[in-house]
């Protein structure tokens, strides 16, 4: 049972209702129960949790590291799509 | 036999502490040791979660008897034979599949077992048994899909699944031998006969032994009952094991 014959997984919590999943990070298992297991064993040891998706991670498509600046560098400068021009009422409280 | 308390409540309790106890520095033992890293922490949390019901056990019976002793005076200071574990818990960690045979068998008997005691007259023990109950429902989910892989694995992982399956399952019947300590605390409501948690430890084992294609092991004579017999003719003839020189204990448990 070597860990490089048997599938990666990546793992990701819901920690509590109203909150999305998130990556909370990957583990080896042969199957997807087993991996639900051991993600349950792995990453929830220390507080509450509601849900856990494993997902194969070769069935995750990433993006190209080295086509970073194409992809990604352009936003920079785009300030105006960031909503930081309007005032907020006191009223509204927290957003 | 001598009751291990003044309070046959405490008693009862903690057989079940001794059990839970044992196999919990079992579990302990596979640590750094277990196949992969993922099932380093799984065989880490069974270990935790039994240490953990051992001491909610062993405290109350501690409040159940008057305060003299505390959790860590049963765990760890009694002499051997006071312990009143199934010889199940005891054995080797063996193999992995050895330790999932063990675990599966006895995840089968203290799921049942908890659930029934959740409804117990005393408030503090059914809410002990009610948190251990649903531990050992995921343990029994886990050993068993892990038996399930080996049986229903390779040619090897079948052989020793089975192997483990046939060497563990003399210690099975004295899961659910019931004496009159256990039919007293069930009868007044506090405690749970072992007699009656065999039809739900069959089924859960034999839906796991299905789908793993492994065969149940024929019922033999309870190890506990072979043991003792063993004990007390060697008992009689010598004080010591002839291969290993290790002082024998006669049936009342006493080092001869």
């Amino acid at each position: 049972m070597t860990e490089a014959a048997t599938p990666l997984w990546e793992v990701f919590v819901r920690p509590r209702n109203g909150l999305a999943h998130r990556h909370v990070g990957s583990l080896h298992a042969h199957d997807a129960k087993m991996a639900l297991q051991a993600a349950r064993d792995v990453y929830t040891r220390r507080g509450e949790t509601l849900s856990i998706w494993v997902v194969p991670s070769s069935a995750i498509v990433a993006s190209d590291p080295s086509e970073k600046d194409m992809m990604f560098e352009p936003t920079a400068t785009k300030i105006y799509r960031h909503p930081t021009f309007y005032e907020v009422p006191d009223e509204v409280g927290h957003m | 036999m001598t009751l291990a308390s003044s309070d046959p409540r405490a008693a009862w309790l903690m057989r079940l502490g001794d059990a839970s106890l044992i196999l919990g520095h079992r579990m302990t033992e596979w640590l750094s040791r277990a196949p992969t890293l993922e099932e380093d922490i799984a065989l880490a949390n069974f270990g935790l979660d039994l240490i953990g019901q051992t001491r909610a056990l062993y405290t109350r019976a501690c409040e159940l008897e008057g305060g003299t002793r505390d959790e860590t005076d049963l765990a760890y200071r009694r002499a051997e034979p006071d312990y009143r574990n199934p010889l199940l818990v005891e054995q080797p960690n063996g193999n992995f599949a050895d330790t999932m045979a063990r675990h599966l068998l006895f995840a089968a008997y203290a799921t049942p077992l908890y659930e029934s005691l959740a409804s117990s007259n005393d408030a503090e023990t059914a809410g002990i048994a009610t948190r251990s109950a649903r531990e050992m429902a995921y343990h029994l989910r886990h050993a068993g899909e892990w038996m399930i892989r080996l049986g229903d694995g390779t040619a090897e992982s079948h052989a020793k699944a089975q192997a483990a399956l046939t060497d563990l399952w003399p210690y099975v019947p004295e899961l659910f031998e019931a004496d009159d300590l256990d039919r007293e605390v069930a009868a007044s409501g506090f405690g749970v006969d072992p007699s009656t948690l065999r039809g739900a430890f069959d089924a859960a084992v034999d839906d796991v032994l299905a789908r793993a294609t492994l065969k149940k092991p024929a019922a033999s004579a309870s190890a506990a009952e072979r043991e003792a017999g063993t004990a007390s003719i060697s008992a009689t003839c010598s004080p010591s094991c002839r291969p290993c020189s290790a002082p024998i204990r006669t049936q009342g448990g006493e080092r001869g």
